[in-house]
C-alpha cells in the first residue's frame, strides 16, 4: 500500500496547494514542504520495517527474483484488456523515490521567493509532476507506466508555459512535441509486445514479469525495442535527440529546472534499465555497440556545446546532456560494475545539477541575468553563493570524493570490460568537464565585475543579497548528499545489488500460471 | 601505533573543515592551520621512527580502515599501504609542508583570504597523504586529483585577476590531459588482472601467465602520460611556469618540493611493471633528458624570479625522471627529497624578497640585496649552491651525483653527457640568479623586513639543504638496486668531472655577469633567447593546434547543428499547412468542382485498374 499511498499523497497534496493559495498566495508553497516531507518520511519509514516476504506474497504467481521486491501491490484495473493496477519497487526505485522527494523538497526551496503569481497552480502542477514521476519508478504494468509517464508530462508543460522565462512557450512546446511523439512510439511498442506475447499464450496482459519472457518473431524485435529505446533517450537525452533541453531548462522556472535535470531525465534511464535489458535482452545486446556509440558521442558533442555557452543555465543543460551520456554508456555495457556506476550517477547528477540550476535560478531572480557576460567577481559579494557554486562546479566536473566521480568512474571501468575502445573516447570526456566547468566558476564567481561594467549590472551586484536561509538548508543538505554519495557509496550500491543483478540475468522460464492475478493481493 | 597512520590525513582535512565552515579571524586560522599539519607530522615521525625501529617482516604493512565501493573483483577500499618509500615520501610532505604553512602565516598576512588559504593548504597536505598512502588505484587517483584540485585552487587564489584564472585552469586542464591517459592506463590494469589492489597487481605483473610484453608497454606509457602531465615533464610542461601566479609559499609547496613530484612517485611504486616494459622506461629516460635541457635552457633566459624557479623546477625533475629511466630509482627518490628541501628554501627566499620590494618580481628591478637582506642572501647562496649541486658540501650534490652514475653506468651515452650539459647549464642558470639579485648597485630598496615566522622556516630548510645529502635513504626493501649502486669502473673520471662542473658553471656565471651579459634584455634581443624564454614556444604551438580550432568549434556550432534538423521539421509543417490553408477559399463553386475532379479520377482509377 506504501507507494499507492505516496502516489495518492503528491495527487492529493497538489489540490490541497491549489485550494489554499485561493486563501493565500503563501499556503501552497507551505502545503508543498509539509506533503514532501511527509512524504519522505513515509517512506523512509516504512523502508526501515519493509518485509520482502510480505512482497513476495503479493507477486505470488508473478515470477520474480524473490527477495528483491520490498513492496507490491497488485489489482485489476481494466480486466478486459488485461492491464492490471500494479505497483512494486525494490532497491532502485526506493533509491530513486527518496531522490523525488529530496529534489522535490529542492525545487520548493527554490520557488520559495520566485514564485508569487498564481502560486497555487504552480505547486499543483509540482506536486503532480512529482506524482507522475513516483508512478514511473514503482509501475510494472506497462500500460500503467505509460499513464504516469503522460500524466507527468502536461504539469510539467504548464510549468514551463505559465512559469517560465523569454520563450517559454516555444519551450514548453518543443518539449511537449518530444516527449509526446517518443511517448507514441513507446506505446505502439507496449501495444505490439502485448500482441506479440497474447499470439503465443492467448493472454493479453501488460504485466512487466510476463512480458519478459515474451519471444520476438526475427527482425521485429529490434523495432519494437526501438520504440521504448527512442522514448527513453528522447527523455535522457541522448543526441541526436538532445535539442529539447537545453530550451526546456533554461527557459523553465528554477523548480522546473530542477525537476527536470533532476528526476525527469531519469525517468528515461529508469526505463532504459528497467524495461529495455529485461524485456529484450538479444536485441539490446545486438544492439549495445550503437547505443554506446550514442553515449560517447552525447558526452563529447554535448560538453563541447556547453563550453561554448554564454548563458548559463544553458551551460549547465548541455552538461546534463554529457552527463547522461555516461549513464546510456553504462547501462547497455551490461554488467554490474557499468550498471552500478549508472546508478550512482544518476542519483549523483540529480542532486549536483539541480545544485547548479538553483544557483543559476536564485542568480537570475537576483541580478535579472543569466549571461556570463553580465556576471563576476561575485565571490566577492556573495561569498555563500560562490562558495556552492565552485563546490558544485567541482563536482560537476568529476572531482574524486564527489558521487559523480563515483558514477563516472564505475561506469568506464565496467565499460572498459566490453568495449576499450568506446570507453577510451568516453574518458576524453574527462578532458572537456572541466573545461566548462571552470568556465562557469571563473566568469561567473572569480574575476572581477568592475573589469566589464555593463549598465546597471554592476549596481545590481554590489545590491544582490547572498543566499537566505531556506537556500542554505536546501544547498547543505545536497553537499552532504553528494559527499555521502562520494565517499561512501556502498550502502546505495547495497541496494540497488539485487536489482541490478535481476536485471542482468536471462528472464526466468514461466513456469506457474496466472491464476492468482484476478483477486486483490496487496502487500506492504 | 601504524593504525594512527590516518590521522596524517585526517588531522589536515579536519583542519581544512573547520577553516572552511568557521572562517576563523587570522591568528586563530594561522594556529589551526599550522598545528593540525605539525600534529600530522609529529605523529607520523613516531610511526616512521618505530617502523625503522621494528620492519614489519616483509618490509610493508596494510592498514584498512573501511570500504569505498565494493562490487565484484572491484574493491577500492580506504586503507594505507606503508612502507620505507611511503614514509619518506610522507615526511617530506608533512615536514616541508609544515615549515611552509609557518612561513605562510608571515607571508599572507592581512590578506582577506587568509583563512580560505589554510583551508585549502590544509586540503592539499590531505590528498597529498592520500596519493602516497594509497594502496589501490581508485584511492591514489583519489589523491592525485586531491591535489590538482588544491593546486588549482591556490594558483587561483587572487581570483580577482583573469590571469590568475587563467593559469588556473590551464595547470587544471593540461594536467588532466595527463590524468586521462593515467586512468585508461589504470582500466587496462583492471581489465587484465581483476583488482585495482597496487600490491596485487605488481606481485603478478612477475607471474609468467599475465606476461604480456605490449600490455605492460602500453600501460606503463599511459602511467607516465600522468606522470609527465602532474610532474611537468614533455609535453605537458607548460603550465608549471604559469602556475607562479599563485601565492610564493604555494609555489614552495606544491609546485616545487611535494605535487610536482607525484609523478615521480608514481613510476617509482609501479616499478616493476616499467621493468617489464623496457621501451618505456627507456621513454621514461628520454622524457627526463629533453625536458631537462629545454627547461633548463629556458632558465637561462627567464626576467622573472619565479619563473626562473619554476623552469628550473622542471629541469630538476627531468633529472629523477632520467634516474627512473636508467634505472636508478633510488637515486630519483634521494634528489626527490634534496630537491624538496633546496627548491622549497629558493622559493621561500623568493618570496621574501618579493615580499619586502613589495610583490616585484622582476629581477632586472632587483640587485645589490646582499646587504640589505643577509639572511635571504645566505639562504639564497645555499639554495643556488644545492641545485648546482656545488660539491660536498650541498645536498644537492650528492643526489644528482648518483642519478648521474647510474646514467653512465646504465651504457647510454647520450643520458649521461646530456645529463653533463644540463647540470652546467644549471650552475650558469642558478648562480645568474644569485648575481643579479644580490651584487651590484640596489635598484629597489626593501620596505619592510620579514617576519620571525618567515626567518625561521628559511633557517631549518637551509641547514636541511646542506645536511639533507648525508641522510641515508632506507629504500632497498621497495626498490630494486640501482643502476647507480652497481659499479662499473670509471668512477674515478666521472666524480672528479662532476666537482669541476658546477664550479666551472659558477664561474662562467660570475664571468657573464662581469660582463654584463646576464640575458635580460627584453627588446632587441636575439631571436633564440626570446624563443628559449618563451619556453620553446610550446604555448603558441598548443594554442594554435589545439586551443584555437576548439574555441573555434564551440563557437561556430553555439547553437547546436542538430537543432536545425527539427527546424526543418517545424518549418516544412508550417508550410504545408499553409499551402493546405490556400485552398481555403469559402468559393462554392471552386469547392464543387474540386470535388467534382476528384470524384472522376476515384471512378476512372476504379474503371481502368
Amino acid at each position: 500500500m506504501m507507494l499507492l499511498d505516496l502516489i495518492v499523497l503528491l495527487f492529493g497534496g497538489g489540490i490541497l496547494a491549489w485550494i489554499s493559495g485561493r486563501m493565500d498566495a503563501r499556503f501552497p508553497r507551505w502545503v508543498s514542504l509539509i506533503v514532501l516531507l511527509v512524504g519522505l518520511l513515509y517512506l523512509i519509514t516504512h523502508w526501515v520495517g519493509a518485509d520482502p516476504d510480505l512482497a513476495d506474497r503479493a507477486l505470488s504467481g508473478i515470477p520474480s527474483g524473490s527477495g528483491v521486491w520490498q513492496f507490491a501491490l497488485v489489482a485489476d484495473w481494466m480486466p478486459l484488456f488485461g492491464v492490471k493496477f500494479f505497483l512494486a519497487a525494490d532497491g532502485l526505485s526506493l533509491a530513486l523515490l527518496v531522490l523525488t522527494f529530496g529534489l522535490g523538497i529542492v525545487a520548493v526551496f527554490s520557488a520559495w521567493s520566485e514564485i508569487t503569481d498564481r502560486s497555487g497552480f504552480f505547486y499543483f502542477n509540482l506536486l503532480w509532476t512529482l506524482a507522475g514521476v513516483a508512478g514511473i519508478f514503482s509501475a510494472l504494468d506497462l500500460l500503467l507506466f505509460f499513464f504516469f509517464w503522460e500524466v507527468m508530462l502536461i504539469p510539467m508543460y504548464f510549468l514551463i508555459s505559465l512559469w517560465g522565462h523569454e520563450k517559454r512557450e516555444y519551450a514548453a512546446l518543443k518539449f511537449f512535441i518530444f516527449t509526446q511523439v517518443s511517448g507514441l512510439l513507446m506505446l505502439l511498442s507496449i501495444i505490439a509486445l502485448a500482441f506479440f506475447h497474447y499470439q503465443q499464450t492467448g493472454v493479453i496482459t501488460f504485466d512487466y514479469f510476463s512480458l519478459r519472457n515474451t519471444p520476438l518473431p526475427e527482425g521485429v524485435g529490434i523495432w519494437v525495442m526501438l520504440g521504448f529505446f527512442v522514448a527513453f533517450t528522447v527523455k535522457l537525452p541522448s543526441v541526436p535527440f538532445h535539442t529539447w533541453l537545453p530550451d526546456a531548462h533554461t527557459q523553465a522556472p528554477t523548480a522546473g529546472s530542477v525537476l527536470l535535470a533532476g528526476l525527469l531525465l531519469k525517468t528515461g534511464a529508469y526505463g532504459l534499465m528497467r524495461f529495455i535489458l529485461p524485456l529484450f535482452p538479444s536485441q539490446a545486446a545486438q544492439f549495445a555497440p550503437i547505443a554506446m556509440l550514442l553515449g560517447v558521442i552525447s558526452i563529447l558533442y554535448a560538453a563541447k556545446l556547453a563550453f561554448a555557452q554564454l548563458d548559463f543555465k544553458r551551460l549547465i543543460a548541455y552538461t546534463s546532456i554529457s552527463h547522461m551520456g555516461f549513464i546510456l554508456l553504462g547501462i547497455f555495457s551490461a554488467n554490474a560494475l557499468a550498471m552500478q556506476g549508472a546508478v550512482i550517477q544518476m542519483l549523483a547528477h540529480g542532486i549536483s545539477s539541480s545544485a547548479l540550476f538553483a544557483i543559476a535560478g536564485s542568480l537570475q531572480h537576483r541580478l535579472h541575468t543569466r549571461q556570463f557576460s553580465r556576471m563576476g567577481g561575485l565571490a566577492k559579494t556573495m561569498p555563500n553563493t560562490a562558495a556552492m557554486g565552485v563546490f558544485f562546479s567541482i563536482a560537476a566536473l568529476g572531482m574524486p570524493g564527489f558521487g559523480n566521480f563515483v558514477g563516472e568512474a564505475l561506469v568506464l571501468f565496467g565499460s572498459f570490460q566490453v568495449n576499450p575502445l568506446l570507453t577510451m573516447l568516453a574518458t576524453v570526456g574527462m578532458i572537456l568537464s572541466p573545461i566548462y566547468a571552470l568556465k562557469i566558476i571563473q566568469k561567473v564567481f572569480h574575476a572581477n565585475a568592475e573589469a566589464e561594467p555593463i549598465g546597471d549590472a554592476l549596481g545590481e551586484q554590489a545590491r544582490a543579497e547572498d543566499f537566505r536561509f531556506h537556500e542554505r538548508l536546501s544547498m547543505g543538505l545536497m553537499v552532504v548528499a553528494i559527499l555521502w554519495l562520494g565517499v561512501h557509496p556502498q550502502p546505495v550500491i547495497r541496494l540497488v545489488e539485487p536489482s541490478i543483478s535481476a536485471l542482468l540475468v536471462p528472464a526466468p522460464v514461466q513456469v506457474s500460471g496466472l491464476a492468482q492475478q484476478d483477486e486483490w493481493s496487496i502487500g506492504r | 601505533m601504524l593504525n594512527a597512520i590516518a590521522c596524517v590525513t585526517l588531522l589536515p582535512l579536519f583542519g581544512f573543515f573547520v577553516l572552511t565552515l568557521l572562517r576563523p579571524p587570522e591568528r586563530v586560522a594561522a594556529w589551526i592551520g599550522c598545528g593540525t599539519v605539525a600534529a600530522a607530522a609529529a605523529i607520523l615521525f613516531t610511526i616512521t621512527i618505530g617502523f625503522l625501529q621494528n620492519p614489519p617482516a616483509e618490509g610493508h604493512a596494510v592498514v584498512h580502515y573501511g570500504t569505498w565501493v565494493g562490487i565484484g573483483s572491484f574493491q577500492p577500499g580506504f586503507s594505507a599501504w606503508v612502507d620505507m618509500l611511503t614514509l619518506t615520501m610522507l615526511c617530506i610532505i608533512t615536514g616541508v609542508g609544515f615549515l611552509i604553512h609557518v612561513y605562510s602565516a608571515g607571508y599572507m598576512v592581512r590578506d582577506e583570504g587568509f583563512a580560505r588559504y589554510f583551508s585549502y593548504l590544509n586540503l592539499f597536505i590531505a590528498a597529498m597523504t592520500v596519493l602516497v598512502m594509497a594502496d589501490n588505484l581508485l584511492l591514489l587517483f583519489m589523491g592525485w586529483e586531491g591535489v590538482g584540485l588544491c593546486s588549482y585552487l591556490l594558483i587561483g587564489f587572487w581570483y580577482r585577476d583573469p590571469a590568475n584564472g587563467a593559469a588556473a585552469r590551464k595547470a587544471f586542464i593540461v594536467t588532466r590531459v595527463g590524468d586521462t591517459a593515467m586512468i585508461i592506463g589504470f582500466f587496462m590494469l583492471y581489465l587484465q588482472f581483476s583488482t585495482i589492489d597496487i600490491a596485487e597487481i605488481l606481485r603478478r605483473s612477475h607471474e609468467a601467465i599475465y606476461f604480456n610484453q605490449s600490455l605492460y608497454t602500453v600501460v606503463a606509457l599511459l602511467l607516465l602520460g600522468g606522470a609527465v602531465g602532474k610532474s611537468a615533464q614533455l609535453p605537458l610542461q607548460t603550465w608549471l611556469p604559469d602556475a607562479m601566479a599563485g601565492p610564493t609559499p604555494v609555489s614552495a609547496l606544491i609546485h616545487a618540493a611535494t605535487m610536482v613530484t607525484a609523478g615521480v612517485y608514481l613510476i617509482a611504486r609501479t616499478h616493476p611493471l616499467f621493468m617489464q616494459a623496457p621501451l618505456a622506461q627507456h621513454a621514461v629516460g628520454w622524457v627526463g633528458l629533453l625536458t631537462l635541457l629545454i627547461a633548463g635552457a629556458s632558465a637561462l633566459v627567464q626576467v622573472d624570479i619565479k619563473r626562473i624557479l619554476a623552469y628550473s623546477t622542471i629541469s630538476q625533475i627531468g633529472y629523477m625522471f632520467l634516474g627512473l629511466g636508467v634505472g636508478a630509482w633510488s637515486a630519483s627518490i634521494f634528489h626527490l627529497m634534496t630537491h624538496a628541501f633546496f627548491k622549497a628554501l629558493l622559493f621561500l627566499s623568493a618570496g621574501t624578497v618579493i615580499f619586502c620590494l613589495h610583490h616585484k618580481q622582476d629581477i632586472t628591478e632587483m640587485g645589490g640585496l646582499r646587504k640589505l637582506m643577509p639572511l635571504t642572501f645566505a639562504s639564497f647562496v645555499i639554495g643556488c649552491g644545492s641545485l648546482a649541486s656545488l660539491p660536498l658540501i650541498t645536498s644537492g650534490f650528492y643526489s644528482k651525483d648518483e642519478i648521474l652514475i647510474g646514467a653512465w653506468n646504465s651504457g647510454e651515452m647520450a643520458f649521461f653527457w646530456g645529463g653533463v650539459v644540463g647540470a652546467l647549464i644549471t650552475a650558469v642558470y642558478s648562480f645568474r640568479l644569485v648575481f643579479v639579485v644580490f651584487f651590484g648597485a640596489p635598484k629597489t630598496h626593501p620596505d619592510h623586513a620579514p617576519t620571525l615566522n618567515m626567518q625561521v622556516p628559511l633557517v631549518l630548510l637551509g641547514i636541511l639543504s646542506v645536511m639533507g645529502g648525508a641522510i641515508h635513504l632506507r629504500l632497498d626493501g621497495v626498490l630494486p638496486i640501482g643502476s647507480h649502486e652497481v659499479s662499473t669502473g670509471g668512477h674515478g673520471m666521472i666524480s672528479a668531472l662532476l666537482i669541476v662542473l658546477p664550479l666551472v658553471g659558477v664561474a662562467l656565471a660570475w664571468w657573464l655577469y662581469r660582463r654584463g651579459i646576464t640575458w635580460t634584455k627584453t627588446t632587441g634581443a636575439p631571436a633564440a633567447m626570446l624563443f628559449f624564454r618563451r619556453g620553446w614556444a610550446f604555448d603558441a604551438l598548443y594554442d594554435a593546434v589545439l586551443v584555437h580550432p576548439w574555441v573555434w568549434l564551440a563557437t561556430v556550432n553555439r547553437s547546436d547543428v542538430v537543432d536545425s534538423g527539427y527546424t526543418a521539421v517545424a518549418r516544412l509543417t508550417q508550410w504545408l499547412y499553409q499551402q493546405a490553408s490556400i485552398t481555403q477559399t469559402g468559393s462554392v463553386r471552386w469547392y464543387a468542382g474540386v470535388m467534382i475532379f476528384g470524384f472522376t479520377l476515384i471512378l476512372s482509377a476504379a474503371v481502368f485498374l
